[in-house]
């Protein structure tokens, strides 16, 4: 296990158990956006040099910041802060302490790796010959999406006066 | 030709590495290529802030600051001596940590984007293979910064401040990569080493019996009309993401007084002024990249001057346009640089890759120019008419932290 | 040299830690963002088989990978638009105070 990734690993790892773990909604996203960070790092060490900067771009600067505004406009006043953690949390950590100790020992081969070079010629080459179809499908997912996430959030409790 | 001159640094760079075992030459390669760059752009920022002020006080038919040192050359001095020593004062309800962190990241986030910019013939950072996404990648953590300065400091001007800068900088980021791929299509490829040595080049005039060839229209991509408009386009949503003016509703001094970064004093104010300047040259620096074709000299018989030499003098060149801009235009209300953004700005860069794809498949002549003019003005005029005419306004309703 | 298995056990720990927060939280966002958590997981998964699996040269870990990052923004939209919608409904992002269906 070389330094760089093991560096990076804790970084990421603390990033996300912060998230999860932190009480202050707001301290947990800017943590999350770490995680990311994290990931998208060790994206750029497997030589993904396209999807980790396609990580940094749409999970850091997008939907962290989602997540950042849908914090602040659902903040609720007052003094008195609702508990962090669900009321049955112990069953919640237990079943994920259970899926991370099956998957652990699910993990037990090593293969011989290669040295991709894979260029963004190749990935544009890919989306429009092979990828072509799902391209466009995920272009009109992203306007369905956008134009129904606009139509459910609005506010519609004004009327026109 | 030029390359001893033009080479001066690569040399020096390869010269001072030799003094270490190689073993350290990564490492020492890479200090030998960044500390350049940290000293370079911010001793620019220091001569822009200068030269803002004096050019703007000119504009505005006053004198700029000339009291310190002839013609307030040591200026800057004074400005950095004055923040470095003022109080540094956070609000006592402030979140600390991230109220500390938000500077940081801003001219974290700044710095990196120096990456991969090709300041000369070989000598750019490090030549990724998707280096415009990357340049746009980092770019993205600039708004989160944004909003870790407005949010932490717990103040309703901040975080009102805080909400229009980051709406304003996600508006625009929109147009500004389409305005990019106008380029990426032409080029063929994400690499800014690649965009700029596409650019070479120079159509011009034979001469006989003398040198033979004088090259007057250089090849960059700002003199074709995909080029041209890709380029206004980009320098319009520049200005915007750096919060310029007329773009710089969020920090207006008049408006909301400073905006995010309005609980901010001495050195960290310092840090977000310095993290806004150097996202302004990140950008302009791409701008000559993309369409300015980079390091290349504008006529054949000027290429003997090295070609670092003209990429700042294209940088400066852009950054007096930007004061000019500021010193000239009023500052634009919320809801006209938002339909601006949606209403204009991204219209036009979706016809420009239309006609950017018609150049790429007409054959080259008068023809094609004509055809792709039309495309681009017609639109505009249209569009241009229906954002002039006069908005009704109605009571609004914000909604957003109490 | 790292091997597959290390960026596996990383995958895997950061899909436990994701589903923690997923099942434990009580903010609807933050539940949320746990899924997220979930999605990047399992990304880095086929990415690290990609690399060190047996065709790198045919591109599909890195295509599903593009994909599932665009898939997973749209996601995030709809899912905080409905938050909010919610919110707005029942003054409220406690999961614990949202447990019946009766308006």
């Amino acid at each position: 296990m070389t330094v760089a990734f093991f560096i990076l690993a804790l970084l990421t790892v603390a990033g996300t158990a912060a998230a999860m773990g932190l009480r202050n909604a707001v301290h947990c996203v800017l943590a999350l956006t770490l995680g990311f960070a994290g990931v998208a790092a060790i994206y750029l060490q497997l030589d993904a040099q396209f999807v980790g900067l396609t990580q940094i771009m749409v999970y850091v600067g997008a939907v962290a910041i989602l997540a950042v505004f849908a914090i602040m406009m659902t903040h609720s006043p007052g003094p008195a802060k609702p508990a962090a953690y669900s009321s049955y949390w112990i069953l919640g950590g237990l079943v994920a302490a259970a899926v991370f100790a099956v998957l652990a020992w699910a993990i037990h081969s090593d293969s011989a790796s290669l040295q991709p070079e894979v260029t963004v010629q190749q990935i544009g080459d890919a989306l429009m010959h092979h990828f072509v179809l799902p391209l466009e499908i995920m272009g009109l997912l992203l306007t369905a999406a956008l134009i129904g996430a606009v139509v459910i959030a609005m506010d519609r409790s004004e009327e026109p006066k | 030709m030029t390359f001893p001159l033009d080479q001066i640094f690569v040399v020096a760079k390869q010269w001072m590495r030799g003094y270490v075992p190689p073993i350290a030459w990564p490492v020492t390669s890479a200090i030998l290529s960044v500390v350049p760059i940290l000293i370079a752009f911010p001793l620019l920022f220091a001569i822009t802030t200068l030269l803002e002020r004096k050019g703007l006080g000119r504009i505005q038919n006053r004198y700029g600051p000339n009291r310190t040192g002839p013609w307030g050359l040591f200026q800057p001095i004074a400005d950095g001596v004055k923040s470095l020593t003022k109080e540094d004062i956070v609000p006592l309800t402030a979140d600390h940590a991230v109220h500390f962190l938000a500077p940081l990241l801003l001219v974290a986030a700044a710095f990196l984007a120096y990456a991969v910019l090709p300041i000369g013939r070989n000598m750019v950072l490090v030549d990724l293979n998707a280096g415009v996404l990357y340049f746009f990648a980092v770019g993205s953590v600039v708004e989160l910064a944004v909003f870790m300065a407005g949010w932490s400091s717990r103040s309703k001007y901040s975080l009102l401040g805080a909400m229009r800068a980051i709406a304003q900088m996600i508006s625009y980021e929109v147009p500004l990569v389409l305005a990019t791929v106008v380029v990426i299509m032409q080029a063929g490829s994400l690499s800014t080493v690649s965009i700029v040595e596409k650019q070479e080049g120079y159509s011009g005039i034979w001469l006989h019996a003398h040198s033979g060839f004088i090259g007057i229209i250089p090849h960059w991509f700002v003199f074709t009309p995909w080029g041209f408009v890709g380029f206004v386009l980009f320098m319009i949503a520049a200005t915007a993401e750096s919060n310029r003016s007329p773009f710089d509703l969020p920090e207006g001094e008049s408006e909301i007084i400073a905006g995010y970064y309005i609980e901010y004093s001495g050195f960290k104010f310092a840090l977000f002024f310095l993290g806004e300047y150097l996202g302004m040259f990140a950008t302009s620096g791409m701008a000559i990249t993309l369409f300015l074709g980079g390091w290349n000299a504008p006529f054949s018989f000027f290429t003997w001057i090295p070609t670092y030499v003209w990429f700042f003098a294209k940088l400066l060149t852009l950054i007096g346009g930007f004061i000019w801009i500021r010193g000239t235009l009023p500052r634009l209300r919320m809801d006209q640089l938002m339909n601006l953004a949606w209403e204009f700005i991204l219209p036009m860069a979706i016809l420009n890759m239309l006609v950017a794809g018609v150049w790429h498949f007409m054959p080259g002549g008068p023809l094609r120019w004509l055809v792709c003019i039309v495309i681009i003005a017609i639109p505009c005029v249209l569009l241009s008419r229906r954002l002039k005419r006069k908005k009704k306004f109605e009571i609004r309703t914000y909604s957003f932290a109490n | 040299m790292n091997s597959l298995q290390n960026y596996l056990l990383l995958s895997s720990l950061l899909f436990a830690i994701g589903l923690a927060g997923a099942l434990t939280r009580r903010n609807a966002i933050l539940v949320l963002i746990g899924i997220e958590l979930m999605l990047n997981a399992a990304n880095l998964n086929f990415i690290a088989f990609w690399r060190f699996g047996l065709n790198p040269s045919a591109l599909t870990g890195v295509m599903f990978a593009i994909f599932s990052i665009s898939v997973a923004a749209a996601e995030a939209a709809v899912g905080l638009a409905i938050i909010l919608a919610a919110y707005r409904h029942s003054k409220t992002t406690d999961l614990d105070q949202m447990n019946s269906l009766k308006g």
